[in-house]
């Protein structure tokens, strides 16, 4: 599939709520609105075949207007082909519809975005944090943490060049 | 005392059910990792299990994306620990996709010999621990000696062990030396004879058998939905091998079949794993036969690490070598998503590239992660010894998992 | 008439004193050196040190060699705690209460670079070092360590074990030393 025609068949159910991603992209990629990904996601594995989530990740853009992105592969196995979707959301209310009913594989992967970028997926069965410890109160994949342990006072910034 | 009307008929509903819960884990010793499953219990018949995981969770996504590009291999490595290679080679082809570098012939065949030593060695571990969590810790004891010999291989080629960090962006430091040409073909001399006595010992052992057949089946359609890939997916049906679908490293020049089981349950993975192997023993003599020659890297110095002797006594390799290790390649601005069949599935690279010194994101894929979350489905209503089997035939790596 | 040699090890006798039918030596050194040759560790693995922890075990390295050969799943039997690999913060509780499970006299070993500091991975989710749980006696560098290391790390807590004093283990500073850790 290239990625023209997965942009006009996304087009022509959802019409402008689908863009074109930029052209530096090895894959088929197109931006959906948060609205309709789940839509179009139903639509891709139902009548085109693609029947395999690869993965699902989280981004964050910081200054962009919606920072907080997440990012689905898909694969169709017959074909093999695969496709690469993006939604955007707000800060604010970073809220993404669940793929849970379509794809078993999608519980554990949006807990994992949501355990790193605190991104909220509608309608999940079990939305609670999945490789961190439960007391965390931060979303660490975010770009304004750090990544360093705080408790170590054995480094030296000089010399870490922080 | 009161004898009970022997016309009274106690149905089932009418006992008064109680489960009891069992925590199986973080530290239980047949778990073979670091998970925790709590288990709903009716005796011992499994009614639900609830898994918590992230116990060495290592924050690797974070890592990467504050080091340079050359610095994120020894993180692979820690990834699944078991067959490091693939990770290694996984991860240069994917900053090579991302630099658009072509790589010889030969730096293919090499990768390719060392990827399938690195699978198995990874499906000896789960196979011989098939066999110990059924009660046969022989043939752990056979099959180990040659997991020593690969790793001798895996010395010859970076002196690592373990956590290989083998190869560079662009090839190897080094050829295959006599030693290692000489260790390689002493193996695939020996290690189809362990194999076979391996197999004799377990294959068709009644005992084996019974205790794996229909065990922790997985139908091919749910192993799908729940994104299963590799080994534990072809037990269950589906041919999908990343090697075959789409080849990266010249693996179209090779000529191997894709075994696939019927049940999807633990005798199936065994021995889909067991077949699997023979394979990499065939793709290996194969590739070792008709090994190009030329130099074991591409001639690019801005991406292929100078020799070290050259570092010591000149100005633009030394030059050349900082750029490398700090991260001044310049890489595109780009978003690639490259996969490779690891020892357990796809193990996939997704990576977002801002011409950065470092990637903007890096989200490892790993399989284990998302096949186990299967466990509680398919171990439901199940013993718990057959589950303790299940779980070492899915192979969870707890690196893996938890990253 | 060349020396027969035994086809098992023989320990060294401690220093003492011999008479016909009869040797001296203090109590320490004899239970030194009984507890030193049968030590039972609880491998506490976790991730790649756990790999070559199951190499050392193996045919090739034998640490049953010794006198390590009986590995004790369960803490409340176990003599070393040897904790190998990464140890997240959400492990470090378990670790704190194996350790506190373990029955005294107790010894740990840290194998490899993330249970002694964390290793390479100085970051959010782990612990950097689990001696910020518990007491370690030694500690095995090394991202993995070989084989060989991990036994010359076996070799140093038997040297320890053999020779530490039977009163150690009620001394105020012991007790210091756990109250630290806070292990009553």
């Amino acid at each position: 599939m290239t990625k023209d025609k997965l942009y006009t068949l996304l087009k022509e159910k959802l019409g402008d709520f689908v863009e074109l991603a930029a052209n530096d992209t090895d894959l088929p990629t197109c931006i959906v609105d948060v609205q309709h990904i789940y839509q179009a996601i139903a639509l891709l594995k139902d009548e085109h075949g693609f029947v395999f989530l690869t993965d699902v990740c989280g981004i964050h853009y910081p200054e962009q207007l919606l920072p907080l992105g997440v990012i689905y592969h898909l694969h169709n196995f017959k074909t093999n082909e695969r496709i690469r979707l993006k939604t955007f959301v707000s800060a604010e209310s970073p809220i993404v519809p669940t793929l849970t009913s379509l794809f078993e594989s999608a519980n554990w992967m949006e807990r994992e975005t949501y355990d790193f970028y605190g991104i909220v997926f509608d309608g999940h069965p079990n939305l609670k944090r999945i490789l961190n410890v439960e007391y965390l109160d931060f979303y660490p994949m975010r770009k304004e943490y750090k990544l360093e342990d705080p408790t170590r006072e054995d480094k030296d910034n000089r010399f870490f060049g922080r | 005392m009161e004898r009970q009307d022997p016309h009274i008929i106690i149905q089932p509903e009418d006992i008064d059910k109680q489960y009891h819960t069992l925590n199986l884990g973080p530290t239980h010793p047949a778990t073979h990792g670091i998970f925790q499953n709590i288990l709903t219990m009716d005796g011992e018949k499994i009614i639900d299990a609830e898994q918590t995981i992230g116990y060495i969770h290592r924050a690797f996504e974070k890592i990467a994306e504050r080091r340079p590009y050359y610095q994120i291999k020894p993180l692979t490595d820690r990834m699944n620990y078991c067959s490091s290679p693939i990770n290694n080679m996984g991860w240069d082809m994917t900053f090579e996709k991302l630099m658009g570098i072509e790589v010889s012939k030969k730096v293919d065949y090499m990768r390719v010999i060392l990827m399938e030593l690195a699978r198995i060695t990874d499906h000896l571990v789960c196979n011989s621990v098939i066999g110990v969590d059924s009660g046969a810790l022989t043939g752990f004891v056979y099959v180990f000696e040659q997991r020593e010999a690969i790793y001798e291989i895996y010395e010859e080629m970076c002196g690592a062990r373990l956590t290989t960090n083998m190869g560079r962006f662009g090839g190897f430091e080094r050829d295959f030396n006599a030693t290692a040409i000489n260790k390689l073909r002493a193996l695939l001399k020996r290690l189809p004879q362990v194999l076979h006595e391996f197999e004799k010992l377990l294959v068709r052992n009644r005992i084996f058998m019974d205790r794996t057949i229909n065990v922790g089946g997985i139908s091919a359609e749910r192993a799908l939905n729940y994104g299963f890939t590799g080994p534990n997916l072809r037990a269950a049906g589906v041919d999908y091998d990343v090697r075959v679908m789409n080849p990266y490293s010249s693996y179209q020049d090779f000529d191997f079949v894709i075994p696939v089981g019927q049940n999807g349950d633990v005798y199936d993975r065994f021995c889909v794993r067991q077949q699997e192997m023979w394979e990499s023993i065939k793709i290996i003599e194969s590739a070792l036969e008709n090994m190009p020659q030329g130099k074991p890297h591409v001639d690019i110095p801005h991406i292929y690490l100078p020799p070290k002797h050259e570092v010591y006594d000149k100005m633009e390799a030394l030059i050349y070598h900082f750029k490398i290790v700090m991260g001044e390649i310049d890489p595109p601005k780009k978003e690639i998503y490259h996969a490779v069949e690891g020892g357990n599935g796809e193990l996939g690279f997704y990576l977002v590239s801002d011409g950065g010194r470092s990637p903007y994101r890096l989200h490892f894929r790993r399989p284990s992660f998302i096949y186990y979350q299967a466990f509680p489905e398919i171990i439901k209503g199940s013993t718990l010894s057959d589950a303790i089997l299940t779980m070492s035939s899915m192979n969870v790596i707890a690196g893996e998992l938890d990253a | 008439m060349s020396e027969i040699k035994p086809a098992y090890n023989v320990v060294e006798t401690p220093d003492g004193y011999s008479a016909p039918g009869l040797f001296a030596t203090s109590l320490d050194k004899v239970i030194g050196l009984a507890r030193k040759n049968s030590i039972w560790p609880l491998p506490f693995a976790t991730s790649c040190c756990g790999i070559e922890f199951m190499a050392t075990m193996g045919a090739h390295y034998d640490l049953g060699r010794f006198g390590a050969e009986r590995l004790s799943f369960s803490p409340r039997q176990a003599d070393l705690l040897m904790v190998m690999g990464t140890i997240a913060k959400k492990m470090a509780p378990i670790v704190h209460q194996v350790y506190e499970q373990m029955t005294e006299p107790k010894w740990v070993i840290a194998v490899g670079a993330c249970a002694a500091s964390g290793g390479i991975f100085d970051t959010y989710s782990v612990l950097q070092g689990i001696d910020r749980v518990v007491p370690v006696d030694v500690y095995v560098p090394g991202c993995p360590p070989r084989p060989e290391q991990i036994i010359e790390g076996f070799l140093k807590i038997q040297d320890l074990v053999g020779n530490e004093s039977l009163r150690r283990r009620y001394s105020p500073e012991y007790r210091e030393l756990l109250k630290k850790y806070r292990i009553a």
